[in-house]
């Protein structure tokens, strides 16, 4: 019997699946209420008709509960995800997040506290963030902290904030108004301007070297105009690159009257092995997302711890967790703190992750995590270099930075690599990041995988490299084995179609 | 190749700029949207803003990335083309014709001679391709 010679009933659970408008069906319902047993008050007398929608919600789904589950249950196996395969995703440390770090977030006591719960009865719970202040203060090498920023920018935002207020202290108003200046190198993250930007600061920038690090020459001489607030540096920088003149750095800027703000993001190359307090860096801000393991994403929301010398700690944000003689409470009196960032206490469930991750693991611990994430990604840039240009010579820490120099000369670029992977059952890498990277394919491995699948990983690599020698139009067309193929996101990004609507109107339209 | 027409004038930021009289045109060259890739989005500032030379005055987000773009010269804004808010794509088919990007009344008109002719934007162009 011929297979193709069927009419299909319905699409098999691996293909594509329809919207769920289009699933529906008129009058077909998820509930059924019981008859009414008490007398009917008229709905005027509850919404006033002036309050209420008139067109009995038209358009959205008429769906059964199975209906809905059997939708999103189908669309959920799509996903790649952490759970599935290594997710190199450079710049994102999207390493494991273990079950065991789930399963304590979900203890009763924690996970049903009620935020109003009062000091005395939540004892437990200021304790645990008493303790994971005390911890991440000891990894950072800095004293103050507020667990309060929900995810990495606002941590950034946090500690410019931070800078902003200790200057307008130290200096006055008036003369702090004329220290409005920071500084960000030009291979740093996009939320550092921006999160200068909207803390007030114009920002100006510095160069990097051919060596991908932070010019000394320029930054000595952006510095010598007396306006500068602070300098915002990614140690290792976005290139993977250790900045090794960190102390020579700190020491220009603070020289000139600034403080130095070190960007996190990059922290899972340092843990346990080198702390920014001890570089000179004056706050900083984490990713409990990203070097402590707690979900990113979808997964769970994030947060963004901010770290600071004593010198900056009474301008952190309100109410700060204390040890008062033997209770935990809530210190809501510092006159100079910038105020409160976040609702409560910040995403306490992503707090008792975090804290379970660094005491499961322990100091030894830590470091062996940090060491093996910089031992796999210089085994990648290793096993890459062959056939890959690799712009930069130093040996990288935590994650490894190369370019399509070789294979664009046959028409491959950057973005047909990052889609052929695809096929080869690995969620891709960072493309065209940093952006002083032409093509830029930054891999961070993390110390989430072992050698076999690095391995598996290079030598996708090595079979991309050669179809762009001797098959380019396979990798140019690529992805061939995914439900949908290259989707054109030039076309999705200029005339996005943001809304559903009915066969009948779409055509009429 | 990238097209480099004679008779503009070229920063190494990859803008380019007309002069007539005291009034630049300004736009991205063919190097800058072929590096930048499918453009999807012009931001550009508002007539009567003032800028100094070299200051960013927008920005073009490409599929790959949101780059700045710089004005060679100073001075105040005197046109933008709201055309490229609806069809961005120009920067890519034509950058520097239907795709300029904003007029300037220059405040100081000799900031054009510190620019680069056609022929040694082409030569610094060669550099960063390699």
């Amino acid at each position: 019997m011929n297979s193709t010679n069927i009419t299909k009933a319905a699409p098999h659970i691996t293909q594509n699946e329809a919207l769920i408008f289009e699933r529906s069906q008129n009058g077909r319902k998820g509930y059924r209420l019981p008859p009414l047993d008490v007398d009917e008050t008229p709905l005027d007398e509850i919404v006033p008709s002036n309050l209420r929608r008139d067109d009995d919600l038209e358009g959205l789904p008429e769906v059964s509960e199975v209906d809905v589950v059997r939708h999103f249950t189908r669309i959920s196996t799509w996903n790649y995800s952490i759970d599935l395969g290594m997710y190199p995703l450079g710049s994102c440390t999207m390493k494991y997040n273990s079950r065991l770090n789930e399963r304590v977030a979900r203890i009763a006591g924690f996970a049903n506290l009620h935020p109003l719960t009062p000091e005395e009865d939540a004892q437990g719970a200021l304790q645990l963030i008493y303790e994971l202040q005390e911890s991440l203060s000891e990894i950072t090498g800095l004293a103050g902290i507020s667990l309060q920023p929900a995810a990495g920018a606002h941590g950034e935002m946090t500690g410019v904030m931070i800078i902003r207020a200790f200057i307008d202290a130290r200096d006055g108003e008036v003369a702090s108004a004329n220290r409005r200046v920071m500084l960000i190198p030009d291979s740093a993250h996009g939320t550092n301007p921006a999160s200068a930007h909207l803390s007030g600061f114009t920002v100006k920038t510095i160069r990097s070297t051919a060596e991908g690090l932070t010019d000394l020459e320029h930054l000595r001489e952006l510095c010598s105009t007396g306006d500068v607030a602070g300098l915002m540096l990614t140690n290792p920088n976005t290139l993977g690159l250790f900045e090794k003149n960190i102390k020579e750095i700190c020491k220009i800027v603070h020289d000139a009257g600034g403080l130095v703000y070190m960007d996190g993001a990059n922290m899972n190359a340092l843990v346990g092995v080198a702390r920014p307090g001890d570089m000179g860096v004056d706050v900083i801000h984490l990713n409990l997302h990203k070097t402590f393991s707690t979900p990113h994403g979808g997964g769970g929301p994030g947060c963004g711890p901010c770290c600071c010398t004593k010198e900056l700690e009474p301008f952190l944000p309100v109410p700060r967790v204390v040890l008062d003689g033997e209770k935990f409470r809530l210190d809501f009196d510092c006159p100079q703190s910038i105020g409160r960032v976040k609702a409560f206490f910040g995403n306490f469930g992503m707090m008792v992750r975090a804290l379970a991750y660094i005491q499961t693991h322990g100091p030894d611990g830590l470091r062996e995590a940090t060491e093996a994430a910089v031992l796999n990604a210089r085994y990648v840039a290793r096993g890459l270099v062959s056939d890959y240009d690799k712009p930069f010579d130093a040996p990288p820490m935590h994650e490894v930075v190369f370019t399509d120099k070789r294979q664009s000369r046959k028409g491959v670029h950057t973005l047909d690599i990052a889609k052929r992977l695809i096929d080869y059952g690995f969620h891709p890498m960072t493309i065209y990041f940093p952006l002083i990277v032409q093509g830029a394919m930054l891999i961070e491995p993390t110390e989430s995988v072992g050698r076999q699948e690095l391995d598996q990983f290079i030598e996708a690599m090595h079979s991309i490299a050669r179809e762009a020698v001797e098959d380019p139009e396979t990798v140019i067309n690529a992805p061939h084995t995914t439900r949908i193929g290259r989707l054109d996101e030039a076309a999705a990004a200029r005339r996005p179609v943001l809304c559903w609507k009915p066969k009948e109107a779409a055509s009429a339209a | 190749m990238a097209n480099v027409p004679e008779d503009l004038h070229y920063s190494k930021d990859h803008e380019w700029i007309r002069v007539e009289g005291d009034v630049g045109t300004i736009g991205i060259t063919d190097f800058a949207q072929n590096s930048l890739g499918d453009v999807v989005y012009v931001e550009l500032p508002k007539v009567g803003e003032k800028f100094e030379a070299h200051e960013s005055f927008g920005s073009v987000e490409s599929v790959k990335a949101v780059s700045e773009i710089f004005t060679p010269v100073g001075g105040e804004i005197v046109e933008v083309n709201e055309s490229l808010q609806d069809e961005p794509e120009k920067v890519n088919t034509d950058p520097y014709g239907d795709a300029w990007m904003i007029r300037i009344r220059m405040s100081n008109p000799g900031e054009v001679d510190s620019l680069l002719n056609a022929a040694e934007y082409e030569d610094f162009t060669k550099g960063e391709e390699e």
